[in-house]
């Protein structure tokens, strides 16, 4: 057994909240390696609170013991924070395809203090169902802390956007 | 995830990581690489992590108070993700706290078996919250703070203070501008909405002394440069509270000088006891139990 054998056997689990993507889609995998006798996998938590982090080592563990990888460490790194930035474009088909907006770009920060913007105007969502370009936002927070709640004035759907962080 | 029986999904694992806090659950800091810097005192910066840890986690659990109460769906999957970051960002300093402390607690322990004169939580997130603009009004002085508090804690020498500080950057921006624009639709809404919104400012603005005046402990870590000093914050927080009141049409209220301090020494309202009690219970109960 290859380390490269167990990267892709740990890049293709399924993230527990967003299914149709895998681990290595949402970026949160950071690293596989090889380690003495074992196997050290990294992995990152898209928010502080994220309840799925036991899962994904689980699930993490459970694969790679499936695929004969029986010694196997899973680190969680905190830094660098994860962003949106990190899901990959392949990622970023699959959630349009499954009607959820893909993130634009995460917000860069200048210097000085985080600015707050009473009424902001972010960059147009695109429907992910009928493409109207421009949609509008019901709620800030969705099923989980990484999505919104939206509305497309067109097609009249409610679908839900990963916010970029 | 398709199953018969849902007891049997919650404990079906190939390990001993159950679904629920509590009970022997892996840590959230599990792997991460927790030294410390040779100079920095254990004991100061536990103490520390736990008066984050604690503003954190009682806020979260006044926070919880409202799923099933919000005013609309919208609101209640707000606050309860809101109450999650909080309660994410309470653990992972938590956790910290018990392992610089070096007493063999874990954030289990912390969180469940301490009694309110060891919580060293500020007196801002003790109060139940009287109305929706009093949740509103509150949440926005603790994210204004938190977040400035937070944005200069990512130059902590502690990495894993700078790190988890990095993460709650970004999760409270959002609770800031969500109680943000709360804060102006009610203040510059209808007639009783912005009785409610005076209401609610001349209730939580005595609270905010307390949040700028720093703790020998904060003092020591700030000069150290593992913490913040409070004292720093003061000049942002008043710029922000300023423009979303001026753009809520309220006024901040003068606030007379006022003994309500003492949350970072374990000096508390009998608030914090009765959450406490209701969040300790079933631990306190059945110590060690596993479900």
């Amino acid at each position: 057994m290859s380390g490269a054998g167990a990267a892709a056997v740990a890049a293709a689990v399924p993230d527990p909240e967003l299914p149709m993507l895998t681990l290595a889609d949402l970026g949160i995998l950071r690293d596989v390696r090889e380690s003495g006798a074992g196997l050290v996998v990294t992995v990152t938590p898209t928010y502080s609170g994220c309840p799925a982090m036991a899962t994904i080592r689980d699930d993490l563990r459970s694969a790679l013991a499936d695929a004969g990888y029986s010694q196997v460490e899973v680190r969680t790194v905190l830094s660098p924070p994860w962003t949106t930035d990190w899901i990959t474009p392949a990622g970023r088909d699959k959630l349009a395809a499954a009607g959820i907006a893909p993130p634009g770009p995460a917000p860069r920060r200048a210097a000085g203090p985080v600015p707050l913007v009473l009424r902001p105007s972010p960059p147009p969502v695109r429907c992910p169902h009928c493409g109207h370009p421009d949609t509008e936002r019901l709620a800030a927070f969705g099923a989980t802390a990484c999505r919104e709640l939206r509305r497309c004035p067109a097609c009249r759907e409610p679908f839900e956007h990963v916010k970029e962080i | 995830m398709a199953f018969d029986d849902a007891y049997d999904a919650l404990t079906d694992h190939e390990d001993d990581t159950r679904w629920a806090f509590g009970t022997g659950f892996a840590d959230p800091l599990s792997g991460v690489p927790t030294s410390v810097p040779s100079d920095v005192d254990g004991t100061a910066l536990a103490t520390y992590c736990l008066m984050l840890a604690d503003d954190a986690l009682v806020l979260s659990h006044r926070l919880q108070e409202w799923v099933t109460r919000a005013p609309e769906i919208e609101d209640e999957l707000a606050i309860a993700n809101i109450a999650l970051d909080l309660l994410g960002q309470a653990r992972l300093l938590l956790t910290r706290a018990g392992e610089v402390e070096g007493r063999g607690r874990d954030e289990d322990a912390l969180a469940y078996l301490r009694d309110p004169a060891d919580f060293r939580n500020v007196r801002l997130v003790e109060p139940p919250d009287r109305d929706f603009a009093h949740l509103v009004t509150r949440l926005l002085v603790f994210a204004v703070w938190r977040l400035a508090l937070l944005d200069r804690l990512t130059g902590s020498r502690d990495p894993i203070l700078a790190a988890v500080a990095a993460k709650g950057v970004k999760e409270v921006t959002y609770h800031r501008e969500y109680a943000a624009q709360w804060v102006v639709r009610l203040g510059d809404g209808t007639a009783e909405s912005h009785r409610r919104m005076e209401a609610a400012l001349a209730a939580v603005w005595p609270l905010t002394g307390e949040l700028f005046r720093a703790h020998p402990t904060e003092r020591d870590l700030a000069a150290a440069g593992v913490a913040v000093d409070p004292a720093a914050l003061r000049s942002e927080f008043d710029a922000v509270t300023a423009q979303v009141l001026a753009d809520a049409t309220l006024v901040s209220p003068m606030v007379q000088p006022t003994d309500m301090d003492g949350g970072r020494d374990g000096v508390h309202t009998p608030a914090l006891t009765g959450i406490l009690e209701q969040m300790q219970a079933v631990a306190r109960a059945m110590p060690g139990a596993v479900w």
